[in-house]
């Protein structure tokens, strides 16, 4: 592995491998244990547009395994707003650090800074394209709650046009044998090359605008916001916004154990009151996002994760 | 040599003639190797011509001018059964194929807007991969949006 720009850079053994150090990491996470395996490492974190828990949680996975955090800050204060080219800015980087986070605007952007540097690049969202690391925290999350990532249904929910986590989740779930059920407004719907490759791998796949119809018979189900700032035209956003809203009483139908998750943030598709509900993992899952970056972390710079004992 | 279609333009005594294009395809091919907006180089064709191979097809007879292997392979995408026939003194002095490769490089510039391709400054080269070849499928190396042929023609470099 030479980085991680979409899920198809990991097979799936790497991904349940990536898992299984996750697990072992979490009371690292969570502060009950010291391991400065990453000591004298640098990562850079270049985020050309907002974000708070993927910069944040790559951040706190970097140092709580000792390593250390360079960050490109408000961009408006960098030499971007000189003209640089993205390509300039990363062969910084080479230099600055042994591996980079990249988040930008533009669609490509992480596989192109990949092809223009030595050190190993992670995406971590290029525009309405991939999130590959924000899947790997789906599918811990999916796993620690379902027992496996096989086999299961699972309704993805909102913005499958725009929304990167969506695209690279489907990706991996699909390669799990999941049967996946898109639900969007028809304007918003899974891209065609997406939709295309998921039929090529032979699992079941239905496309629909019924969120409600659709609870009882899945194991998960995947929120996510109608995401305004991608939209070309405000007037489309407004036609769209808020049309699937989930709150306590829609789910009196849905299994015991089916979960709700959600990339964060959210605006109003899940109302305040499901969070108390036994389906809510969302917050659980934005906490997993620290172990599965600290695994990935690991690997690409090609350091083992050790057994780990309290 | 011998078929109806290559009787129907007049010999040329230097150049390159394209043959088996698929029927109306002779404008998109001449966008495909820049020819369009050329004022200098004699171009006749003849579209939709009978033919055994193909049904119908078009032939180019470009003057005075040898493409090279490499504009050819750009024509992949559209034509893929052509055949090229190189021109010298009336005669045929070599005969090429066109070769659909795994990438086409800096022939055209992605068509997604959003792509980071976009920004002309950026210094790498345009990659269009071909995602698979029957049914033809290109995308762009970078953000994976799918590129038709006429987005192709449309954003040629």
């Amino acid at each position: 592995m030479s980085g991680l720009i979409t899920v198809d850079d990991l097979t799936n053994e790497e991904i349940l491998s990536i898992l299984d150090d996750a697990e072992r990491m979490l009371p690292i996470a969570r502060g009950e244990i010291h391991l400065p395996i990453l000591a004298g490492k640098v990562l850079a974190n270049l985020f050309f547009e907002p974000s708070t828990r993927t910069r944040m949680s790559f951040e706190t996975a970097m140092k709580r395994l000792g390593g250390s955090v360079l960050n490109l800050g408000d961009v408006s204060n960098s030499s971007v707003v000189k003209g640089e080219t993205l390509f300039d800015t990363m062969q910084m980087m080479d230099g600055y650090a042994d591996i980079a986070v990249i988040r930008h605007p533009r669609q490509g952007a992480a596989r192109y800074s990949s092809n223009a540097v030595k050190i190993p690049v992670i995406n971590a969202g290029d525009g309405a394209g991939h999130h590959p690391t924000q899947t790997l925290l789906d599918l811990f999350t999916i796993r620690s709650c379902h027992g496996t990532l096989e086999g299961l249904n699972v309704a993805l929910v909102g913005d499958l046009r725009y929304g990167r986590t969506v695209h690279s989740l489907s990706e991996a779930l699909a390669r799990f044998g999941c049967s996946l059920t898109f639900i969007s407004p028809t304007s918003l719907s899974m891209p065609r090359e997406i939709i295309s490759d998921l039929r090529n791998s032979g699992i079941s796949i239905e496309e629909t605008g019924d969120l409600h119809g659709s609870i009882e018979n899945v194991d998960v189900i995947y929120m996510t916001r109608i995401q305004k700032e991608r939209f070309p035209d405000e007037d489309e956003y407004h036609k769209v916004a808020g049309v699937f809203k989930l709150g306590s009483s829609d789910l009196i139908s849905a299994k015991k154990d089916m979960i709700i998750m959600h990339p964060l943030p959210r605006v109003d598709e899940i109302s305040p009151d499901v969070d108390s509900t036994v389906h809510a993992k969302y917050f659980e899952q934005a906490f997993y996002g620290v172990v599965a970056r600290m695994s990935l972390l690991c690997r690409l710079l090609g350091v083992s994760v050790p057994e780990v004992s309290q | 040599m011998s078929e109806e279609g290559m009787r129907r333009v007049t010999a040329i005594q230097n150049g390159t003639i394209i043959d088996h294009v698929p029927a109306g395809s002779s404008l998109k091919i001449l966008g495909m190797l820049g020819l369009l907006d050329n004022r200098s180089t004699p171009i006749s064709f003849a579209m939709n011509v009978p033919s055994k191979k193909l049904d119908r097809k078009d032939v180019m007879k470009v003057e005075d001018r040898e493409l090279t292997q490499q504009e050819l392979d750009r024509l992949a995408i559209i034509a893929p059964d052509a055949s090229v026939s190189i021109i010298r003194d009336y005669r045929v002095v070599e005969k090429r194929t066109v070769e659909l490769g795994d990438e086409l490089t800096n022939v055209a510039r992605c068509s997604y807007s959003n792509c980071i391709m976009n920004n002309p400054r950026e210094p790498l080269p345009h990659r269009i991969l071909v995602h698979s070849r029957n049914p033809l499928e290109l995308r762009c190396a970078y953000c994976g949006k799918t590129q038709s042929v006429d987005d192709i023609v449309n954003h040629l470099i």
